[in-house]
């Protein structure tokens, strides 16, 4: 269960763990936002991400938005929005598509504006 | 007031041209009366829908710019609601926005003639480092 690996947790390690039980789930949620993004973007620490033990970080990903300047995210392009959107309906998360922050908060929404006028679906094929 | 309003509603496919028309003045007739003005009406035509609304499969979809308070929308969405033939609608207040891509819009401009006259270097570095914080 020590994916993440913390050495002064590791020694209180057998005998907490256990005790700190969160309510389902064998890991405590005390650690995990001292890990902040790990693994997420460029340049972070190389060490494992957050639930994926990977060991190479990606490689940098732009914005999208950012470089090629399109300001307006509206949820009547239905086009664009779809391209942030999974196979199944869902938004892809912005570690795999490299948008920044801002940007994919407003496509969050617009996507939901999407879904609510049937432009977009909720739920494709099950997932 | 000068709020400004998109609304996006889907009308029943089996709809004649003429009954939409005769819908869309019906609702735009609403409008003025609760203090507002209709800017733009747009028939986006037939499209097939994402999912399934009231067993319909395709829709045909409406666009209408509205300018005007709280009040005008409040009555526009009590009519739709009521309007057998539409199957769903959607409002986004959209001035905000519009505000927003103006002041980039602006920027950019500014940039774009600025970076066009000879004493450009100092001026070109300075525009992207002031249009980054109005983007983000």
């Amino acid at each position: 269960m020590a994916d993440e690996t913390k050495a002064p947790e590791q020694q209180a390690a057998p005998s907490e763990r256990p005790r700190s039980s969160e309510g389902g789930g064998g890991r405590p949620g005390g650690d995990r936002p001292r890990f902040g993004g790990g693994g997420r973007g460029p340049g972070g620490p190389p060490r494992e991400g957050g639930g994926g033990g990977r060991k190479f970080f990606r490689r940098k990903k732009v914005c999208k938005f950012c470089t090629e300047k399109i300001a307006d995210i509206n949820y009547k392009d239905y086009r664009l929005l779809g391209q942030f959107v999974a196979e199944s309906g869902k938004i892809v998360p912005r570690r795999l598509t490299g948008v920044c922050s801002p940007h994919q908060h407003r496509l969050a929404v617009a996507i939901k504006q999407a879904r609510n006028i049937a432009l977009l679906p909720f739920a494709g094929r099950a997932s | 007031m000068n709020r400004t309003y998109e609304l996006m509603f889907i009308v029943r496919p089996d709809m004649t041209e003429e009954d939409l028309d005769k819908l869309i003045s019906t609702l735009s007739a609403v409008v003025p009366p609760t203090g507002g003005t209709v800017q733009k009406v747009e028939k986006m035509g037939k499209r097939r829908l994402a999912y399934t609304v009231r067993r319909f499969h395709d829709g045909l979809y409406v666009l209408m710019v509205i300018e005007g308070g709280g009040p005008v929308m409040h009555e526009l969405e009590r009519r739709l609601r009521v309007t057998e033939p539409v199957i769903k609608f959607l409002t986004v207040r959209v001035d905000e926005e519009h505000k927003r891509l103006d002041k980039i819009k602006k920027l950019r401009d500014a940039k774009k003639k600025v970076s066009a006259q000879p004493a450009a270097p100092a001026e070109a570095p300075a525009a992207p480092a002031a249009e980054a914080p109005a983007t983000a």
